[in-house]
């Protein structure tokens, strides 16, 4: 028996999910379109990918470490900031692109039926790939100034998650938002540049007062960002307080937000999906 | 809903709100935030201070469209349903709620099986990426699987003969091919039910030609289509039904001859017309010798005649000469010609009739606009302008003389039969 679809007034929900699951080979095919498209007609291609995070490693390792005197964890400086690196160019990456996302895409969205949600979704692809390049990077980095990981490393993919989990929710949120108010557009750049003194990319959150910590936490990233260095090197410096410089409530706290930002960012994109095509 | 009904629709109505300039919004450029803002900024002080409570609130900025008012039909499964209709009628707000592009504000369809919705040919194509590329792209967009887009891979670029440009970006491409490349795709899809919005209406007129021959084809292998189209000789041709919208409701419903009469029958005593103007009238047209009887095909081997009457009022001296202009469905110009024997042709009631020979046009639709141009000594008015206000399709007859054993397509607007003289040398 063939499945019948049943649309009526605010009650085209059923089956949702599964049109998601159904639709997954799309959501390949726009995260594969993203990729190839980003670096046609560049000429030095995807170098990019390796000189941003290599660049501003240098500038962060000179700014923080070398004039600021912030404290290194017990482990070089620039491994320090590239472990931070990795998950907030992920998140400022993925937030960015998500945010034009379905205002780009406008096209399909007026002429095709698909699960909306693939649309913001799918622009994690790029990250992704981003992330893949500085992780590679980083082992280099690693293995030159010669800092062993240990099994903490094994936790990565779960650490990876976590930060695929905080960049979506304020990403579907954001990029829903933008069909309606463009302001988006000014407001994104500055609160990723913002997001880049304000988390610890920089520096590590042990230079934040241990009273201030838990309070830090409130920002997302900060737990994401600890967990990824925890994980990375934490393991060779157990003697000092690098694995005590986010407390384990800190982490919490973190994951807690990004739950709830995920739970909003999904509630407000499905509240909103069905209005795009007539709003964008 | 009976076991043959593929699509049910009751009762369906979509509003949209149409939010004007002087609240500095428009469709499609978003809001800002700050207007939202300042806007409950005032309605809570206006609501504070118990006054001024109507200004700024959505009454006067927002107004309300209702695109679609109460439509409600059924189609069965096999069959090819004629949307048809004046721009504004809904014909595009219902292809969208039945493609699931937007919800409806009330109302309810009902649809089994598999739907692929063409309302646009290329929808998706990235102008970067190569013609392979946006194949698996283009199709992954309509709802096929990677398999069966590689499955069909050959035949779609064979249909689209672009196999030389396959791995150069379409940016390069011409428009003709972009567009063959484009509908190949969605020629392949193999949905239960295909919607299509006028994209028959694309690329030269062989690859037309090609595109109605699949379309066809589709529709012998038992699915329904709804088709949307201002092409009247297509819907006759293809469909089994027709639906007449009109004003967001049905107007007609069903064999797509009696339904065209009824929406050229409306339009004509100006029910549906919008423009008409008031100094010269069209009161109806027709082909052939009897207005009773207009045909909708001619055989290339007959002269036929195209007739219309129009009523002329307040024509103050000027001298008003009927002109015809025939297109093909392609949107070429055949002829554009005018009577040469008309004066003092004042107010009062008038009938044109042209007569075009036979063996002049080539085999397919065409599409009839009337033209009423006053004179006066040294100027004119365009009076009367009525595009496509006659639709007929030239029959080839069998066995055409000219053409032996060859059967393919005939390129040319015309195809007339001159003389030739062909003689042996020594």
């Amino acid at each position: 028996m063939e499945n019948e679809i049943i649309i009526r007034a605010g009650r085209s929900e059923s089956g949702y999910w599964r049109d998601i699951w159904r639709y997954r080979e799309l959501f390949g095919f726009l995260a594969w379109r993203d990729i190839i498209v980003r670096y046609k007609q560049t000429v030095a291609g995807s170098a990019w990918a390796l000189l941003r995070p290599l660049l501003t490693t240098l500038v962060f390792t000179v700014l923080f470490g070398r004039m600021g005197k912030f404290p290194s964890d017990g482990v070089p400086y620039p491994v320090l900031v590239l472990a931070g690196m990795l998950p907030w160019q992920f998140f400022s990456n993925a937030i960015s692109a998500s945010t034009h996302s379905l205002v780009n895409n406008n096209s399909l969205i007026s002429k095709v039926y698909f699960p909306r949600l693939l649309i913001p979704a799918s622009t994690f692809g790029v990250a992704l790939v981003d992330f893949a390049i500085t992780l590679v990077i980083l082992a280099g980095m690693m293995a030159w100034y010669q800092v062993m990981p240990t099994w903490r490393l094994l936790c990565l993919p779960i650490f990876t998650l976590l930060a695929v989990a905080a960049a979506l929710g304020p990403g579907l949120l954001i990029s829903a938002l933008m069909v309606e108010y463009r302001d988006f557009k000014h407001i994104v750049p500055f609160l990723v540049q913002f997001g880049t003194y304000v988390s610890p990319v920089g520096f590590s959150t042990s230079a934040v007062p241990e009273q201030w910590r838990l309070l830090y936490a409130c920002n997302p990233v900060v737990g994401v960002i600890e967990g990824f260095r925890w994980c990375i090197y934490g393991g060779l410096t157990a003697n000092t307080q690098t694995t005590s410089s986010l407390p384990m409530e800190g982490f919490l706290i973190s994951c807690g937000i990004v739950i709830f930002l995920l739970i909003l960012g999904l509630w407000y994109f499905r509240r909103t999906e069905k209005t795009f095509a007539d709003l964008i | 809903m009976a076991s043959d009904t593929v699509i049910h629709v009751e009762h369906l109505a979509k509003r949209y709100l149409i939010q004007h300039q002087s609240a500095g919004v428009k469709k499609g450029t978003g809001k800002m935030l700050s207007e939202r803002v300042q806007a409950s900024a005032k309605g809570l002080l206006g609501g504070f201070f118990g006054r001024n409570k109507d200004i700024e609130t959505g009454k006067s900025t927002t107004e309300e469209f209702w695109a679609l008012k109460d439509v409600s039909f059924d189609v069965k499964r096999g069959e090819v349903l004629g949307i048809v209709g004046r721009n504004g009628a809904g014909k595009s707000t219902l292809l969208k709620l039945l493609s699931r592009i937007t919800d409806p504000t009330r109302g309810e369809i009902r649809i089994k099986g598999r739907v692929a919705s063409l309302l646009e040919v290329g929808t998706g194509f990235h102008p970067e990426l190569t013609g392979r590329e946006n194949v698996f792209l283009n199709g992954a967009i309509l709802g096929m699987s990677r398999e069966q887009i590689r499955s069909k891979f050959d035949e779609i670029v064979a249909f689209a003969e672009i196999e030389k440009f396959l791995d150069t970006p379409v940016k390069y491409y011409s428009s003709g091919m972009y567009v063959r490349l484009a509908f190949a795709v969605a020629a392949h899809l193999e949905p239960d039910i295909l919607i299509v919005d006028e994209v028959l209406a694309v690329g030269d007129m062989a690859f037309q030609k090609k595109c109605l021959a699949s379309m066809e084809a589709t529709t012998k292998q038992g699915r329904t289509v709804l088709l949307v189209s201002h092409n009247m000789p297509t819907v006759l041709s293809l469909c089994t039904r027709a639906v007449l919208l009109s004003g967001g409701v049905v107007a007609a419903e069903g064999a797509p001859a009696s339904v065209l009469e009824t929406y050229q029958s409306a339009y004509r005593a100006g029910s549906l017309s919008s423009d008409s103007s008031k100094d010269c009238r069209l009161l109806r047209t027709w082909i052939g010798e009897d207005p009773a009887t207009s045909q909708s095909g001619v055989p290339m081997s007959t002269a036929f005649e195209i007739q219309f009457e129009y009523e002329v009022q307040n024509a103050r001296g000027r001298n008003f000469v009927p002109y015809i202009q025939v297109d093909t469905d392609g949107g070429q110009c055949v002829f554009h010609v005018n009577s040469e024997d008309v004066s003092d042709a004042g107010d009062g009631r008038w009938r044109a009739s042209c007569t075009v020979p036979a063996w002049l046009l080539n085999a397919g639709g065409h599409h009839v606009t009337i033209v009423v141009v006053g004179f006066s000594s040294n100027s004119y008015d365009i009076c009367l302008h009525e595009p496509t206000a006659l639709s007929f399709t030239v029959m080839e007859d069998t066995p055409h003389p000219g053409r032996y054993a060859y059967a393919g397509h005939v390129p040319g607007a015309i195809w007339p039969r001159l003389d030739w003289k062909v003689s042996k040398l020594d």
